[in-house]
């Protein structure tokens, strides 16, 4: 086969330098044809969404804000083994381990807990990297719609135990359909 | 003097002005729409039941902008460059019959402000006038990208006045008058002149085009060159006055080209709707169809706009000069010819 047969995209042109015919020349031809395309574009579904009365359907894999998951007693999954913090590709986890207290058994299901817990959200790459990480399923990437709200402070991004944890409620909601089913 | 023609007359003044207004306003909601609705988007539709009152917000902003001077030697020429732009926008109005006539009061009412025998030559008299807006304002912007912009606007106009002047004379020659009124009876039902010269009326499309400083022609003000063109310098309201104008003169070019081409208010049946439903229904839907066509014409300025890409400006002047002009000579010997068939016959002996 020889180097001119040769097509790597598969949409190889040959560039033609031949002189226009008068018509060609004229232009207009070419001109209605345009003409022609816009016109139908006239009539075509319009691809806005208008954003604050629709919202953009998410892609079924959408990652959103994080959460630090409960077991059905209410327990705090997360054993602060740190390895969410290792795969992090952006270095947005810190978290602080601390060993759990005899009366705090309803609150944390293992016997080492995070006492601090911590994600900046600047950082965040929401790739999902500490949800695979995680042997315990104790951090996940929610589909939550909401996103990380603007601010002029810094500090506002890291987000803490206090907005990561699920709520008990929840916790306790899920328990129960865990139990009907 | 009759008093009452004063006050008709004045009426029709009034009303005209407020239309040509009106059609200028709702002209830049019309191109916005249009070009969102070509491209695909939906196009301004928060102020107002779809966006009908963006015009009012628009200008409304334009009002509250900061007016802004540049350091010009030329502070007087600066004010006067948007008010000749706007001003001759709007004088070409008065000379065109906007219906047939309307019969009140026992008396004949001709929509029309006033019907001079030169209303063409007035009109393209007055259209060149225009030019001096943008080159008044270009050259006291103290900017060299005014000044650019106004060269190339004075240049181009120039240049397709004359295309368009030819272009007319072949009709002239066919109408034998130059008064818009006559012009608009000789076409009654659909005997529209475009039938009779088709390439005048596409010469004169072009030159329109070009006159109204529209795409693919609009290089005086093209953005990716020029920033602003003439109007880099301009803000406020003298900013809105010259895009206003543009939009005004949109609207009086697309009137001209229905009136001279495309038969006016004349629409098949007319003659029998006068018989038959009276002078006055008759001349109320002449005056809607007129209008019909205007709008149709002021879709195709931009349904082009948003079409054609702009033009270099040696191509420019290459379709002005070499093709446009040749082209309108060439169709005014041909409809000579047409004209003086029967004499050319009995002088070469047939």
């Amino acid at each position: 086969m020889s180097i001119e047969a040769i097509s790597l995209s598969g949409r190889k042109k040959l560039v033609s330098n031949k002189e226009m015919t008068f018509w060609e020349r004229m232009y207009i031809v070419a001109i209605v044809k345009g003409l022609m395309i816009t016109i139908k574009h006239l009539f075509t579904r319009k691809v806005t969404i208008q954003y604050p009365e629709e919202v953009r359907e998410m892609s079924p894999v959408y990652r959103g804000q994080h959460m630090l998951k409960r077991d059905e007693q209410g327990r705090e999954n997360c054993t602060a083994c740190g390895l969410c913090a290792l795969s992090c590709p952006a270095e947005a986890i810190t978290m602080k381990a601390e060993e759990r207290k005899p009366d705090e058994k309803h609150l944390y299901r293992e016997e080492k807990y995070a006492s601090i817990y911590e994600i900046n959200m600047l950082r965040c790459i929401f790739c999902g990297l500490c949800e695979e990480a995680c042997p315990k399923d104790a951090i996940y990437l929610t589909t939550s719609k909401v996103l990380v709200p603007s601010s002029y402070d810094r500090e506002d991004f890291i987000f803490g135990k206090d907005k990561l944890v699920m709520p008990l409620d929840i916790a306790m909601k899920n328990a129960q359909l865990k139990n009907a089913n | 003097m009759d008093s009452s023609i004063i006050i008709e007359k004045s009426v029709i003044i009034l009303v005209v002005f407020a239309i040509t207004m009106l059609m200028a306003m709702y002209s830049t909601l019309a191109e916005r729409k249009v070009a969102a609705w070509l491209q695909d988007r939906i196009g301004p539709n928060r102020a107002g039941k779809g966006g009908l009152l963006q015009p009012l917000a628009d200008g409304l902003k334009l009002f509250s902008k900061e007016e802004f001077e540049p350091n010009t030697p030329n502070r007087f020429l600066f004010f006067v460059g948007p008010a000749i732009a706007m001003s001759t926008a709007l004088m070409t109005s008065a000379v065109i019959p906007w219906g047939d006539r309307f019969h009140f009061f026992g008396r004949d009412i001709i929509l029309q402000a006033t019907d001079i025998d030169v209303a063409l030559l007035y009109v393209i008299g007055v259209m060149s006038v225009g030019v001096y807006g943008i080159m008044i304002g270009g050259w006291a912007s103290n900017n060299k990208f005014s000044l650019m912009g106004a060269v190339r606007a004075a240049s181009q106009m120039i240049s397709y006045e004359v295309a368009m002047g030819l272009s007319i004379i072949a009709l002239l020659m066919m109408t034998g008058t130059l008064s818009l009124r006559e012009i608009s009876a000789q076409q009654p039902g659909m005997h529209w002149n475009v039938f009779y010269q088709p390439l005048s009326f596409f010469i004169f499309l072009i030159c329109a085009f070009a006159e109204t400083n529209r795409t693919p022609f609009d290089l005086a003000e093209c953005e990716t060159e020029l920033i602003g063109g003439y109007h880099t310098e301009y803000s406020s309201m003298k900013m809105g006055f010259y895009l206003f104008a543009e939009y005004a003169n949109m609207f009086i070019s697309s009137t001209i080209l229905a009136v001279l081409f495309f038969g006016g208010y004349n629409y098949p049946g007319m003659s029998w709707a006068v018989e038959n439903w009276g002078v006055n229904i008759a001349n109320v839907i002449g005056i809607a169809v007129l209008f019909a066509k205007i709008c149709g014409f002021i879709f195709l300025y931009m349904w082009v706009r948003w079409t054609i890409p702009r033009f270099r400006y040696d191509q420019l002047m290459h379709l002005g000069w070499r093709v446009l002009i040749p082209l309108s000579i060439i169709n005014i010997i041909i409809t000579g010819i047409v004209i003086l068939r029967a004499e050319i016959a009995i002088y070469l002996g047939f």
